[in-house]
């Protein structure tokens, strides 16, 4: 980096780069030590950043009353900790719920699909290549097909049902 | 030779049902917490509360804290959202960073020192009455850097910015300080070059 050290159009940009170089996070700490070394103005400025640094530096912390951490200690007596999100959410739960959904979300599609009366389009082939027409869904969704789906659908929401229950009652003992 | 704890070992001793172990924590940063929530809210006694808050909401979500951060980190950032939460329920004005009434209120301040009081302050006393009359962003930023022992990516974290742009709001902070100093200390000033 090319280093201008005229004071007038550098002023700004000597104090960032000075401070950068205090902090010690300069990338060019060894150009800036020259410039100090040779340069009055740049040592100068320096000299006035460095004391305003320590001075900032030397400042004293404000200190709460006498009975802060006594008060805190009786506050927090009363209280327990809350048990980490993770240790709280049962993912076992989550996946249950989604499987529920994503069963009712494919049989309800596929019973839709079924429904469909592909031979009555305009276009006459499918436009993902595959004949829907050629598919019998009367052999797939038949009523014990529908029944059977809807049977383990009615048993996994029981499933979730008592899941939650359960959690709930055990989360009222632990009280 | 004693040496002191590190926090994690206290934290899991905390977390082991020894609650008494939290005193040391909340020794070793009450005062780091009490400058930053002075910072915001300039009544010892708001500042206090809001304080012992910031412990309190600390040691009930400790099982979160992961361990992945410096505590004093974690524990700043509840100390951030604290400040702003009471600010906003006792609806005061949280003055931003290029809030020009900020630094029109601080101009005034000094109307009330008389020339003996301010020859009394130390150096010392002096930067941290300039300090004072930054705003809430300058002077915490400053507070963190020097005082709470975090880096610029710490602080970063803490305020959820980027670590240039704190870079570039400390390094407006320190120049804003210096020209607090100049204009309400400048015979301190001149002693010191």
């Amino acid at each position: 980096m090319a280093i201008n050290s005229s004071p007038e159009q550098q002023s700004p940009d000597m104090e960032s780069r000075l401070w950068d170089y205090i902090d010690g996070t300069s990338q060019e700490a060894s150009a800036i030590e020259k410039l100090i070394a040779e340069n009055s103005v740049w040592r100068a400025k320096y000299a006035e950043l460095l004391d305003i640094n320590s001075l900032v530096l030397a400042t004293e912390l404000e200190e709460p009353s006498l009975r802060f951490t006594k008060n805190v200690m009786e506050e927090i007596a009363r209280l327990q900790i809350t048990p980490a999100a993770k240790k709280y959410i049962n993912t076992k739960i989550i996946w249950g719920i989604a499987a529920f959904f994503i069963t009712v979300i494919v049989g309800f599609l596929g019973y839709g699909f079924s429904q469909v009366d592909w031979s009555s389009g305009t276009g006459g082939s499918s436009p993902v290549g595959i004949d829907f027409t050629s598919v019998d869904y009367s052999r797939m969704f038949s009523n014990s097909f529908v029944n059977l789906f809807m049977m383990i659908n009615v048993i996994l929401g029981l499933m979730l049902l008592d899941r939650y229950l359960a959690w709930k009652r055990k989360k009222l003992m632990n009280r | 030779m004693h040496t002191k704890t590190p926090d994690n070992d206290l934290i899991q001793l905390v977390l082991q049902g020894q609650s008494a172990a939290y005193a040391e924590l909340v020794d070793r940063y009450k005062a780091f917490v009490f400058t930053i929530v002075l910072r915001y809210i300039s009544s010892r006694e708001d500042a206090e509360e809001v304080s012992q808050d910031v412990f309190v909401k600390a040691f009930r979500s400790l099982s979160d804290f992961k361990g992945a951060s410096k505590f004093s980190t974690w524990l700043y950032t509840i100390v951030t959202t604290s400040c702003l939460t009471f600010l906003r329920k006792k609806k005061l004005d949280v003055q931003s960073l290029d809030n020009e009434k900020v630094f029109a209120a601080a101009d005034n301040i000094d109307g009330g020192m008389s020339a003996n009081q301010v020859e009394q302050k130390s150096r010392v006393a002096m930067v941290n009455e300039a300090i004072k009359m930054l705003s809430p962003d300058d002077a915490q930023i400053i507070t963190l850097f020097y005082k709470g022992e975090q880096t610029l990516e710490e602080i970063a974290k803490i305020l959820g910015k980027e670590p240039n742009a704190v870079k570039v709001q400390l390094h407006r902070a320190r120049t804003r300080l210096k020209e607090r100093l100049q204009k309400h200390f400048a015979a301190e000033v001149k002693d010191i070059h």
